[in-house]
């Protein structure tokens, strides 16, 4: 006989520590969003193993329940495929101030060949409040320099670094060289000034590419070079080239640079003025992760709620982007990637359209959309059930979700200390 | 009558005599000289608005003797004529640092910090305080500046050494480098000058502008307890020296308009009247500046042309930016408009010979000719008591005067002579020769025609050869002529000759090329063609200047009339509207769990008068009606930790406690962020102080009154404030080097336990003071730090205390306990989850953050079910945002508190409304929608919780301050305003002007532990 599982019940079982391995699940009489801005309100979602057995409409069907593990009756809540965590520190720092657990900024100017991945760690304190929260995946991102070595995306469950990756070194960041830095001064403001070492660092740049690319075109390079060696990915295009620029001159410098070298897997990172380019970017069908919508406008004189609509107009413009929270305390702010999303549906996106603004697109910008971003058939189980509408706070209850099909742990170590000390003073 | 005017010409010459007489004994025999000049048949400005024409000036002794239109003039005289000429006082410059030089002894200090003063001696305790610098014992001529000055019709100064915040006495002195120092020196200390700016003082203190204010309040009470003080226990130089200062003139540098407002309110504590130097931005705030009643010296200085060309480059120049480029020419016709007296000065001007360009700009955009005068001569002299000696030419003032060829506000005006004490230093030829002519060149037994041809001056002249005409090049000095021109292809003529005025000839010696000598006459034949191709006058343009807004930034409004004159600002933004009727509205009382619906809110002069369904509009003809139907209404939000709208530094960091420090001195209006969080619904701020301290300074609890200025948007009768702090950030455990005082949570008890117990002492000492009958009693040195601590203790000032881990909140209710008083807030109190069963006995009020953690060590254990549990636990809580960004949208950080802990959503928005105003103790006013209550309102799109909803119209006292529909048309505005002003600017560029390269302003965020001058380091310090 097999058995059905309510949630209630499935919610406390999160604390039995032997927990019983499923591999034939359904999910029945969810409102499926599937992360292609499709709906399907009264849907059946079955999990064979890791991977997404079947996604269809419910209505009609008459569901077998002794052919699944496990049934789970989820009566109009809703399920999302499990948000991906672009371009994130997560996983490589503790506390932001203690110089002891950040390992994200590696020393140099120019390192392709620094991988995130290895610094990833999964028992880091911070991912389990971030999975609570419906994140499933994060790219784990380098920062610093002008190039600051290779992301790979990580899945927020794992026993190892090993384990918990979806795919490895898939991309390298490029800081492009800035035309106009921004410096503090001591009345208290916070000056541009035309940087400096702006043609330096760009010469150097396309120095860099030009050495790389004579390098491996050399059948038996004289020395091996582990930088250029690390440049190979993205040169073939196989690999991303992730390029993070803000300022509208900076993207069309990019852009430029992106023509020189014929890179056809370029995507903008941040790109806070796109809304400036927009048919430039259009027209090279340029992918972009957009920059934290909870930020405050460039400039003094700029619409009150710029970065607050921009995302609406790069949806207009049909380009393919993404969101990402590249920032202060980026890392413990990924929980609210959903809000961001939220306040840009505020703004004209649909709630769909900003849905897929952290699954679909995601995947499609980094290249994983074969494995993860909706609830297709085929795709890993990684998912999401919640309460009520994910995007809004007041609504946003995630109780259940999979990675690969493994049920995971919603609890961290927020809710144990909640749990401490509401039984210390007796709350219920 | 002719012999009476003899006596007095008498009389006069005697007093002189001696008057010129000097101590200096010379290197053989004295070579002194009493030449009378007299200049005759001139235009002379007597004063700036006195003109004599065809008028002698008569000079001698360095001093004017008679200046008239029936000067007898002593046959001794040397008379120059200077007919068509005009002469004029020399201008005068009160805030000049010419010829000082102070060599800097002050050993720097070997540490990265310096708490206490480098000085050695029987100084001060702050290093910037420099008032026993006295200019006129530093004071050395220098030829190359003064000739600088005197070239722009300068001929004295008020000299000062610009370092420190009180920078000493300034010494009047003639620009005259050719004199001895003792003979230029008209008032040896002329004024007291003060600012806010330390200079090049080491000691870290003050690290900020609200430090800056401090610093120059308590050493007004210092110096007045050293003054009366009988038993004083100290010499102290600096504060005798700060004393003696008070009998002068006080010029204070403020250098911005909001500074001004300041340093006015500094004046008006201790009764001092400023002279107020500021930076030309006046007409942006001229009501204000006008209410103080003080004088100005303003620059006249103009920002260059913005290089607009690249279109995206233009765009980081900000409208306030552009505005100011545009407006800055009108400044001075503003002041003279608003009749606030001021003088001009060449201080800020980097290329000083801008300054007459710009004078005649400054008429051109409506100064009046007379004011410009009065501003650089009258002005300047009455603002230092030295009317009676220079800025006019009135018997015995000094012989200070310029004579130009024209108006000096004519464009072809030039300074042809300048005479200071008596003796020219520019001296060019008044009535220079008119050599102009067709003449017959005479040489080597041949013929030529020659001409001296174009201006008078300096002509030009030409040969004819044949038919070639050949340029000569000549001197003609002293009427000795030396010439060459080419004869022939290659071959050059040299000759020199003499002039001989009669005969309109020369005469000399020419060699030719092959070395031949010849003599040579060159002949005046007939006059050249002197008509000059006359230019055609440019029409005056209207300048069709945009208009101020309240405040100068983008999203500001215009509220001035035409002359700059503003219209009744108070009122239009107090009372736009008697009456406010917002209709079919879903009203979050915040009454309990009241929410009601479609009902109207009706707010009369500011209050809500009325809360019922169906109010009858059509009886209430005169209210402003929202239509809010399927929309939601709430009370304002209030954020009890912001460090938005302030200027020059959030945190006194450089002593362990700035009790003393004041951020409603420091409250900046135009802050962008203002308007930014209005469009969140925030309607009222505690601005407070950094945590980079134990003690960190008073709090201003602020309305969002976005136009109005910083005093109107302080809120009436608030209760005080001040803000503590604990943990990391006042062990300085990201600072590498730290050297302060105290570096672990066991000091961090130990120096609150000091200061309390001296702020007691302190306390006792003033209370007995006052109830003492004692006439002859004398007051203790009044301590602004010790009083602020002492109100504390007497519940007149309330705790606002930064903390986040549970062993020091509960140290410092310990502290609080044991000094008779309560803490009244613990902000981000991230572990209050861990005490809030002590702090609910303590009746201590919770400020947190929503969600925030892992940015620091100390936050580790932070839970975002915090603000639920302290609620449940019956600790008044809020949450705040201590960030401009998250400001904008706490509505949303409160509905964390639904999802993470389960409070109701009614609970959830009184954590951003009701809870934070009961903290903030205006709850009397504001935190909920009741009848009587002052109509701080937010109109909602969607329920406020939503993350979906946004503020449509934000209400402060009755009136919209945001709404979305007028935002768009401000938006419209900024961009036509841009535009505008941008076309003007490529004109500009295309007329050749010169243009500068944007340097970019953004207000600076503020978090708690931002330090001036030191670099945010990576990640986020809170």
């Amino acid at each position: 006989m097999k058995k059905l599982i309510y949630i209630f019940i499935l919610f406390l079982s999160i604390y039995s520590k032997a927990q019983k391995t499923y591999t034939h699940i359904a999910l029945y009489g969810g409102v499926a969003h599937i992360g292609n801005t499709t709906i399907i309100d009264n849907s059946l979602i079955t999990i064979l193993k890791n991977k997404i057995e079947s996604v269809q409409n419910a209505t009609g069907i008459k569901l077998n329940p002794s052919s699944f593990d496990t049934v789970i009756y989820l009566e109009g809540k809703h399920v999302y495929p499990g948000f991906i965590n672009a371009n994130n520190v997560l996983g490589l720092h503790d506390a932001e101030q203690v110089k002891a657990t950040l390992d994200y900024a590696e020393i140099g100017n120019i390192n392709p060949h620094i991988r995130s991945l290895i610094a990833y760690n999964t028992d880091n304190q911070i991912v389990p409040t971030i999975k609570t929260n419906g994140i499933l995946y994060t790219q784990a991102t380098p920062r610093g320099g002008l190039i600051s070595g290779s992301s790979s995306i990580m899945a927020l469950e794992g026993w190892n670094w090993e384990d918990a990756v979806l795919l490895a070194d898939e991309g390298i960041h490029i800081n492009f060289p800035q035309t106009i830095e921004t410096k503090w001064s001591d009345d208290g403001e916070m000056s541009t000034s035309v940087n400096k070492k702006f043609s330096d660092d760009l010469n150097y740049l396309y120095k860099f590419f030009d050495d790389a690319i004579a390098y491996c075109k050399e059948e038996k390079p004289i020395e091996k070079n582990i930088r250029f060696e690390a440049m190979r990915g993205v040169l073939e295009n196989k690999a991303n080239l992730y390029v993070h620029a803000d300022k509208a001159k900076d993207i069309l410098n990019a852009i430029v640079f992106k023509r020189k070298y014929n890179i056809k897997k370029f995507v903008l990172v941040g790109a806070k003025d796109a809304y400036k380019v927009i048919k430039t970017i259009k027209s090279e069908k340029i992918p972009v992760m957009f920059n934290r919508v909870n930020d405050l406008p460039e400039r003094i004189d700029d619409d009150v709620d710029q970065v607050y609509k921009t995302p609406y107009l790069l949806q207009k413009d049909s380009i393919l982007f993404c969101l990402q929270l590249q920032g202060e305390m980026e890392a413990m702010q990924s929980r609210n990637l959903p809000f961001n999303a939220g306040v840009a549906v505020g703004y004209g996106l649909s709630k769909e359209e900003a849905l897929a603004a952290i699954t679909s697109n995601v995947a499609k910008i980094i290249g994983i959309e074969k494995l993860v971003g909706t609830l297709e058939e085929g795709k890993l189980a990684s998912l999401i059930v919640s309460e009520g509408d994910v995007l809004d706070i007041r609504t946003n209850n995630i109780v259940l979700a999979y990675i690969n099909g493994k049920q995971v742990n919603l609890t961290n170590k927020q809710t144990e200390l909640y749990l401490k000390y509401k039984n210390k003073y007796g709350i219920k | 009558m002719k012999t009476k005017i003899k006596w007095l010409l008498a009389l006069l010459l005697f007093y002189n005599f001696y008057n010129s007489q000097t101590t200096f004994q010379t290197n053989g025999a004295p070579f002194n000289v009493h030449t009378t000049y007299a200049f005759v048949n001139a235009t002379i400005f007597v004063d700036y608005e006195t003109t004599l024409n065809n008028a002698t000036l008569l000079i001698k002794d360095g001093k004017v003797l008679q200046c008239g239109t029936s000067v007898s003039i002593p046959k001794q005289a040397v008379q120059i004529n200077a007919k068509g000429k005009y002469i004029y006082p020399s201008f005068i410059d009160i805030y000049s640092d010419y010829g000082i030089v102070i060599e800097n002894k002050v050993p720097a200090p070997k540490t990265s910090v310096q708490l206490e003063s480098n000085v050695k001696g029987a100084y001060g305790w702050n290093q910037a305080i420099k008032a026993d610098v006295e200019a006129h014992k530093h004071f050395i001529h220098n030829k190359d500046k003064a000739n600088e000055l005197i070239k722009l019709g300068f001929g004295s100064v008020v000299s000062h050494s610009k370092d420190g915040i009180v920078r000493g006495s300034g010494v009047l002195l003639n620009l005259n480098a050719n004199q001895k120092e003792n003979q230029s020196v008209i008032i040896d200390k002329a004024a007291g000058f003060y600012s806010f700016n330390k200079g090049t003082s080491t000691q870290d203190y003050p690290g900020s502008l609200t430090g800056a204010i401090a610093l120059v309040r308590q050493t007004y009470y210092d110096a007045q307890w050293y003054k009366t003080s009988a038993n004083k226990t100290e010499y102290n130089i600096s504060l005798d020296a700060f004393n003696r200062l008070q009998n002068l003139p006080s010029i204070f540098e403020s250098n911005d308009k909001f500074n001004s407002m300041r340093a006015a309110k500094i004046g008006k504590e201790f009764n001092v009247k400023y002279i107020l130097k500021g930076n030309g931005s006046e007409y942006q705030r001229i009501q204000d500046i006008s209410s103080t009643g003080l004088k100005f010296i303003v620059p006249l200085y103009f920002p260059e042309a913005y290089d607009v060309e690249d279109v995206y480059d233009a765009e980081s120049i900000s409208l306030s930016e552009l505005k100011h480029w545009e407006l800055a020419p009108s400044n001075p016709s503003v002041l003279e408009k608003n009749n606030i007296p001021f003088c001009f000065t060449l201080s800020d001007l980097k290329d000083k010979s801008a300054f007459i360009k710009n004078l005649r700009k400054a008429v051109e955009y409506g100064l009046t000719e007379k004011m410009a005068l009065k501003a650089l001569t009258a002005n300047p002299a009455l603002f230092v008591n030295a009317y009676d000696k220079v800025g006019a030419l009135k018997p015995n003032y000094f012989a200070n005067f310029f004579i130009s060829n024209k108006s000096i506000f004519d464009e072809e005006a030039e300074i042809l002579q300048h005479w200071v004490n008596g003796e020219a230093m520019i001296n060019n030829d008044l009535n220079p020769l008119d050599i102009r002519g067709n003449y017959k060149l005479l040489a080597d037994n041949k013929t030529y025609n020659f001409k001296f041809f174009d201006n008078a001056i300096k002509p030009l002249a030409q040969v004819l050869i044949d038919t070639a005409k050949k340029n000569v090049s000549y001197q003609f000095n002293y009427n000795a002529l030396q010439f060459s021109f080419k004869y022939d292809t290659i071959n050059i003529a040299r000759a020199n000759g003499t002039y001989d005025a009669n005969k309109k000839k020369f005469t000399g010696s020419m060699q030719m090329a092959d070395g031949k000598w010849t003599d040579f006459e060159l002949v005046y034949q007939n006059m050249v063609d002197t008509t000059k191709k006359v230019k055609p006058i440019a029409k005056k343009q209207d300048l069709k200047l945009g208009q101020v807004t309240y405040p100068f930034t983008a999203y500001g409004e215009a509220l001035t009339n035409s002359d700059g004159i503003v219209k009744d600002v108070i009122s239009k933004f107090k009372n736009r509207y008697k009456a406010l009727l917002i209709k079919n509205a879903t009203v979050w009382t915040n009454k309990g769990d009241s929410i009601l619906k479609e009902t109207d809110v009706y707010v009369v002069e500011g209050k809500i008068v009325r809360i019922a369904p169906n109010i009858d509009a059509t009886a209430l003809a005169f209210a402003k009606v929202i239509d809010a139907k399927g929309k939601h209404l709430t009370p304002g939000i209030i954020d009890e930790h912001s460090h938005i709208a302030l200027t020059w530094g959030v945190n006194e960091w450089t002593k362990s406690s700035s009790a003393e420090v004041r951020m409603g001195d420091v409250i900046n209006p135009e802050d962008i962020n203002i308007y930014r969080q209005l469009s969140g619904g925030v309607t009222s701020a505690q601005l407070l102080h950094g945590s980079a301290n134990p003690i960190g300074g008073q709090s201003a609890i602020i309305k969002l009154r976005w136009g109005c200025n910083a005093e109107e948007m302080k809120y009436e009768n608030a209760d005080g404030f001040i803000k503590f702090a604990l943990g990391e950030n006042v062990k300085r455990s990201t600072s590498h080097d730290n050297a302060r005082f105290p570096v672990t949570r066991m000091g961090v008890e130990q120096l609150f336990n000091d200061y309390f117990t001296r702020a007691k002492e302190y306390d006792n000492a003033m209370k007995e003071f006052s109830l003492s009958k004692d006439k002859n009693k004398i007051a203790p040195r009044k301590n602004l730090e010790l009083e602020a601590l002492a109100e504390i203790i007497n519940k007149k000032r309330f705790i606002s205390c930064h903390s986040y881990v549970q062993s020091e909140i509960n140290m410092l209710m310990h502290i609080a306990d044991t000094f008779g008083f309560k803490v009244n807030t613990f902000t981000h109190i991230l572990e209050g989850y861990k005490v809030a069963d002590k702090m609910k006995a303590h009746g201590v009020s919770a400020s947190t953050f929503s969600d925030w953690w892992a940015y620091k060590n100390e936050v580790m254990e932070a839970i975002p079910q915090n603000a639920a549990l302290l609620t449940k636990m019956g600790v008044n809580t809020s949450m705040n945002s201590d960030d401009a960004e998250m400001a904008r949208r706490l509505n949303q950080e409160a509905a964390k508190a639904v999802k993470y802990g389960n409070l109701t959503e009614t609970e959830a928005l009184k954590l951003v409304t009701l809870n934070p105003a009961k903290m903030l103790h205006i709850d009397n006013k504001v935190g909920s929608i009741e009848v009587g209550k002052v109509a701080d309102l937010v109109v909602w799109s969607d329920n406020p919780l939503s993350v979906y909803a946004k503020a449509e119209k934000t209400i402060i006292d009755g009136n919209i301050y945001f709404d979305r529909d007028e935002d768009l048309k401000l938006r419209e505005e900024v961009k036509n305003e841009r535009a505008r002003i941008i076309a003007k600017l490529l004109l500009e560029k295309q007329k050749g002007g010169k243009t500068q390269k944007h340097q970019g302003k953004h207000q600076r965020l503020y978090h708690c532990n931002t330090i001036e001058g030191v670099q945010e380091v990576e990640g986020c310090l809170r």
